[in-house]
């Protein structure tokens, strides 16, 4: 992009800049070991925390709605179906196996093959002027009040009609957890 | 950013004190390993069933999903109640639209008898 | 921000059918088994009425304009697609009521589910906003999960659902990342507002990263090579209403809101992705023929002759800046709707009358048992092969012509020799409609489908024979690149 006088990463700066590292490298060695940890229950706790650090650096943004929806939804819900999904289908002798392992070889070549260009395009990009000050995520009206204040203020007006579709999305979750859930025989009257 | 400082020493204390107390007890301990503490509690009876034998009910896997639903419609209201005043009538319209229709959903499971345990 | 009754009137249709989606779920169970064929009419009826909505929307002086802050727009382009889509739901209604009646699950959920996917795209064929387009694609994506696995009860179904779902989930975080992507470069989600800023800066890389991830998101919606994995098997295992339902309904979405994003909002790009759609729609229409011909299994081989069949129709967005622009491809999906729909809906009769149609010879002497039925089926054939004096015919030309004054003429060359191809397999079926010998009584179709097939063999003919009108009134339909 043209005029990119902004450096990479120049949202964060100072200590909050190494936070992020610390963060984002510990999220990310969170995330391989959610793979390579043979015992479901290890990768489900791993998950966890790499939920937990994805949480700290969107509050590392200002973002802190975000953080707030991460923790409660991932770390809270999304972890308890992990849970109930390892509790369904546990059972012994599973733990022993490496269930989804066998084909780490070929996952590798395409993690590869989608990782090396995306990280060249990366390192190639000159980005764009990103709002410098970070306040734009907070202001409602011009005057600076919180993250939560501003997201509610377009989502609420703006973007009205996408958040009523959002609520029929939840009904139809609710819809095809009743019909696929449901044990069948109490399913006919 | 600075606001976070006490949360951040707070967060550091909370990891503290389970290390501590594990790490004081590992210090203190004295450590006579026997077959028979390992072994499940049953009221002094030997163990005849292992507990990964048991298959849970999809019926807690329904709640779950259910569970988590709920749980992203609070997200919504969340920064709705923040907002409350700025947003008024319109905004108390809308959110009332919103529930109703979760409402229905809920509705529904309950004549379906997705929540009954028998 | 200001909404007007105006911008409500506009989207009058998808909150219709919202209420009507919410009504038949709230009373779906209070109603036994015996009596649920209500539901169905009481589906058709309110489905009926978004129509006329619709319908009376398209003389609307105040349409063509962005609304709700710029989230939608009902333009031309959206009413006819939003037309299409709710024929589409109606027929599959229609095709249902014995099917699912007959099926020992609750009904009601059903229609309510078709009709909530009919919501999701509705809406999405009028999203002008990048965030209000994924809402609507996720609601009609999850709707669908859930209609292929509605037959529980069969291992298939179930592994449908689940292979719909994965690959599905999957699909949709690719197209998420390319919206953040964008979104992370350019600031802003309304599709003018994106045109508008790279109009006026230098291309970068990571941009065309996200419109490529975009890209791939909506090809799989589409099932197009390589995106395509999934059709058969979801075809094969969901209930057949539900398949004929899901070879066109959420297509049509796909190839809508495809031609969207990229007209409206990436027009500076056109040369990139142009190029891409131009190879992934050879390689679709190469991949789908071939492998149909060597099916054995009917459903199988309209999977894969689906699949081709979107190979043909993407070559109808490739008109980028050009006299004929969207143009080929609308009045081709008219004709793919109706043809398809047909195809399927047939499988649905014979399976009503206890067969699995799992094989070609499930057809034999299909003439001899229901003479209706077997030539209805010949038109979808031919429709579907591309001979005049049907649809398909009328749809191909308008499609190959396209290709060829977009510059893609060996594009166009590949389709009509995939077309001479596809003729083999459609054959294998029409051969043993009326050339082998089978037993068995007269088969006798029910109302409901009866009147399905024939709405879709009537417009087969009609735009087949007497095209002008509509291609005519197409024309004014078409989305014009800025």
């Amino acid at each position: 992009m043209t005029g990119a006088q902004a450096v990479p990463g120049a949202l964060l700066t100072g200590a909050a800049g190494w936070l992020f590292v610390i963060f984002a490298v510990l999220a990310l060695g969170m995330a391989i070991a959610v793979v390579v940890a043979r015992n479901p229950i290890h990768s489900a706790l791993f998950l966890l925390s790499s939920f937990l650090l994805v949480a700290c650096i969107f509050i590392l943004q200002q973002a802190e709605f975000v953080g707030a929806v991460q923790i409660l939804v991932y770390a809270g819900g999304i972890m308890v179906l992990f849970l109930f999904v390892i509790m369904l289908v546990h059972q012994r002798g599973v733990r022993e196996r490496l269930t989804f392992q066998h084909q780490w070889d070929v996952a590798l070549l395409f993690v590869l093959a989608f990782l090396l260009p995306f990280l060249y395009v990366l390192w190639t990009e000159r980005f764009p002027d990103l709002p410098q000050n970070l306040d734009a995520f907070r202001t409602v009206r011009g005057k600076i009040a919180g993250n939560t204040q501003a997201v509610a203020w377009v989502l609420y007006r703006d973007y009205l009609l996408p958040f009523e579709v959002a609520s029929v999305f939840l009904l139809v979750a609710m819809i095809g957890a009743v019909v696929l859930g449901k044990r069948s025989a109490e399913k006919v009257d | 950013m600075s606001d976070y400082l006490p949360i951040l020493v707070f967060a550091l204390l909370a990891a503290a004190l389970p290390l501590a107390t594990i790490l004081i007890a590992r210090a203190l301990q004295s450590r006579k390993p026997n077959p028979a503490k390992l072994e499940p509690y049953e009221c002094g009876i030997e163990a005849t069933t292992f507990a990964l034998d048991t298959r849970f009910s999809v019926r807690y896997f329904l709640i779950a999903v259910l569970f988590v639903v709920f749980d992203v419609e609070t997200i919504f209201l969340f920064p709705w109640a923040v907002m409350f005043n700025r947003l008024g009538l319109f905004g108390l319209i809308e959110m009332l639209i919103f529930l109703t229709i979760l409402v229905i959903g809920y509705f529904y499971v309950w004549k379906r008898k997705a929540l009954d345990w028998a | 921000m200001k909404v007007s009754a105006s911008d409500w009137l506009l989207l009058s249709p998808e909150l219709f059918l919202t209420a009507a989606g919410l009504l038949i779920l709230s009373i779906s169970a209070f109603f036994d088994k015996a009596k649920e064929e209500f539901l169905a009419f009481l589906t058709l009826l309110f489905v009926g009425v978004a129509i006329g909505l619709v319908a009376f929307l398209s003389g609307y002086g105040g349409r063509g304009a962005p609304i709700f802050a710029g989230m939608f727009i009902v333009d031309n382009f959206a009413i006819f697609f939003k037309l299409l889509m709710l024929v589409s739901i109606a027929l599959t209604v229609l095709a249902s009521i014995q099917f699912v009646g007959r099926a020992p699950y609750p009904a009601g959920d059903y229609y309510a589910l078709l009709l909530f996917t009919g919501v999701g795209m509705l809406f999405m064929v009028s999203g002008n906003n990048l965030v209000s387009i994924y809402v609507a694609l996720e609601l009609m994506a999850l709707s669908s999960y859930i209609l292929a696995g509605y037959f529980k009860l069969e291992i298939k179904s179930t592994e449908a659902a689940l292979k719909y779902f994965v690959l599905g989930a999957f699909s949709s975080g690719v197209l998420l990342y390319g919206l953040s992507l964008v979104y992370g470069i350019a600031g802003r989600m309304g599709l003018p507002d994106l045109a508008k800023l790279f109009e006026s800066q230098a291309k970068s890389n990571l941009l065309l990263v996200g419109i490529l991830l975009i890209l791939a998101g909506l090809l799989f919606k589409i099932a197009a090579v390589p995106f395509h994995v999934w059709t058969p098997d979801v075809y094969e295992g969901s209930p057949t209403p539900v398949t004929a339902f899901f070879s066109v309904g959420p297509k049509l979405a796909a190839y809508a809101i495809l031609a969207r994003i990229f007209y409206v909002g990436f027009p500076k790009f056109h040369a990139d992705w142009g190029l891409i759609i131009a190879l992934v729609s050879a390689a679709t229409m190469v991949f789908g023929n071939v492998a149909a011909l060597l099916q054995t299994n009917v459903k199988r081989m309209l999977a894969y002759s689906s699949i081709a069949h979107a190979g043909y129709a993407l070559m109808g967005v490739l008109g980028f800046r050009t006299e004929f622009g969207l143009w080929g491809i609308l009045v081709y999906l008219l004709a793919y709707t109706f043809m398809n729909f047909g195809v399927f809906a047939l499988v649905v009769f014979l399976e009503t009358k206890g067969y699995a149609a799992e094989s070609v010879a499930d057809f034999n002497g299909l003439a001899r048992r229901n003479m209706t039925a077997a030539v209805v089926m010949l038109v979808f054939l031919l429709s579907l092969a591309g001979i005049p004096p049907t649809a398909g015919f009328i749809g191909k030309y308008y499609l190959f012509t396209s290709a060829m004054k977009a510059g893609y003429a060996w594009l166009a060359v590949l389709a009509v020799l995939m077309s001479a191809l596809s003729l083999f397999y459609y054959f294998r079926i029409a051969a043993a409609m009326f050339f082998s010998e089978a037993e068995g009584a007269p088969l006798k179709s029910s109302y409901a489908l009866t009147a399905a097939v024939l709405i879709c063999a009537a417009a087969t003919v009609i735009v087949g024979v007497a095209p002008q009108p509509f291609v005519e009134m197409l024309r004014a339909c078409v989305i014009k690149a800025p």
